[in-house]
């Protein structure tokens, strides 16, 4: 037999177990997204008009996240809320500190994006008569989602990636799985070059999202 | 709940945890020279290089941007022996690093090599310079000015991808804080200090940037 067959083979076997991590890495980045993005913008505007103190205490949140490797979050995440008495289970200890880390990320992207509205823009809708809340609903954020929308494209294959991490702490997700497979039949080459290439194919898929995204959002000029 | 906080056996073993400090951050500089050195050459191939140089490089940008970093880690150390290249984990992990560094820095590179003003390299020619000495004299200190600030924060970011070392065994900060963790059980503890040491340097590195940046900076 030769090296391919048996590789294709091996692939064969191992089919549903890559399924099932192919599904899990999709489901942990899904709901680090989601999770991550409302506490993200929850952040990011916190960061733009909270008060003082609010801005501060977030400041600190948000630089302590960034400042701390997604791996050393992930597992004093699962090390920490078990000691804790918090009983979640690796995937979710996973995806809390996933969506930690995506809040953050998010966080100064909103802000980013909402201080770059002009301020001309804020003091047009007080000289007609808008409440805060109108101004930011029908003024500032349109404005400002043009400019957030394409990043945070970008933001879903940052979390794909970050994904990964959780197979350090047990989540069967497709490196985890793949490595597995690799115990059992040693093709290490052959199957972190297939993991690898499902991830490219994954994040590559969200990069052009992202770019086709950008064109449609840029202001025509 | 309930949990009493004892620093104890976190200051006992410290000393561990600031010499893995200390190779997390040899690691991040390492790598950082390498993937500089790596993402020059590419930004150049990449804005003014010929279409069969241009390729392979976008090629080599566009797949380790789009690859997770611990793949390529365990790839490295674990795959490549099958081909006969057998790395030590610190050589592995820093060429793993290099690479992956250099994709992004060539990004970095580019976009403060489209900043440079044409007219300039023009002006180079014009007073009879020949390319190697415009790229050198004129072209890259000004493109070092422009990307100062993304150059920080990939640097930041490089120094916490270290903290991926640990998944192949290097004794690099987040693996002497697991081994305590292990050891000693302080978990909240260990964790506490070891993200304390990440945020902390990661601090410094930005102030220092930020002074090399307003030292850099254009007078006005």
């Amino acid at each position: 037999m030769s090296d391919l067959s048996i590789f294709l083979d091996e692939v064969w076997i191992a089919r549903f177990a890559l399924l099932k991590g192919l599904g899990v890495t999709v489901s942990i980045s899904l709901l680090s997204i989601l999770v991550g993005s409302a506490l993200g913008v929850l952040v990011g505007l916190c960061l733009t008009y909270g008060h003082p103190v609010v801005r501060l205490i977030v400041r600190a949140y948000t630089d302590f996240v960034r400042g701390t490797p997604v791996l050393v979050l992930v597992l004093a995440s699962y090390y920490i809320l078990s000691t804790v008495g918090i009983d979640l289970g690796p995937f979710q200890a996973g995806v809390l500190a996933l969506s930690v880390f995506c809040s953050s990320h998010v966080g100064e992207i909103v802000r980013g994006a909402l201080q770059a509205v002009p301020h001309g823009q804020t003091e047009a809708a007080k000289a007609i008569g808008l409440t805060f809340g109108q101004t930011f609903t029908s003024v500032l954020w349109p404005q400002a989602l043009r400019q957030v929308l394409p990043t945070w494209v970008n933001t879903a294959a940052e979390m794909v990636k970050a994904s990964t991490l959780l197979s350090v702490i047990g989540v069967a997700e497709l490196l985890l799985r793949t490595q597995e497979i690799i115990s059992r039949n040693f093709l290490s080459l052959q199957f972190y070059f297939l993991a690898g290439f499902l991830y490219f194919v994954i994040n590559y898929g969200i990069e052009r999202l992202g770019k086709y995204v950008e064109r449609k959002t840029a202001v025509p000029s | 709940m309930g949990y009493t906080l004892n620093f104890a056996a976190v200051w006992r073993s410290f000393d561990d945890l600031l010499l893995g400090l200390l190779l997390s951050l040899q690691l991040a500089i390492v790598s950082l020279l390498i993937g500089a050195v790596i993402g020059l050459a590419v930004a150049f191939a990449l804005t003014g290089g010929p279409v069969w140089v241009r390729r392979p490089a976008g090629f080599y940008v566009t797949l380790i941007r789009n690859l997770p970093i611990l793949v390529l880690v365990l790839f490295t150390y674990f795959a490549l022996p099958q081909l006969g290249l057998r790395l030590d984990k610190i050589s592995s992990f820093v060429a793993t690093l290099s690479i992956y560094s250099g994709a992004y820095l060539a990004e970095v590179f580019r976009a403060g090599l489209l900043m440079v003003p044409n007219g300039l390299r023009e002006a180079g020619l014009a007073i009879g310079l020949t390319p190697m000495q415009i790229r050198f004299s004129i072209v890259m200190p000004l493109m070092f000015r422009n990307v100062l600030p993304s150059l920080s924060s990939t640097m930041i970011s490089l120094f916490k991808d270290t903290s991926l070392a640990a998944a192949i065994a290097v004794p690099e900060l987040t693996f002497e804080a697991r081994k305590i963790n292990v050891e000693s059980f302080r978990v909240v503890e260990v964790w506490i200090v070891a993200s304390g040491l990440y945020v902390a340097t990661c601090a410094v590195l930005a102030a220092l940037m930020r002074l090399v940046e307003r030292r850099l900076s254009v007078p006005r």
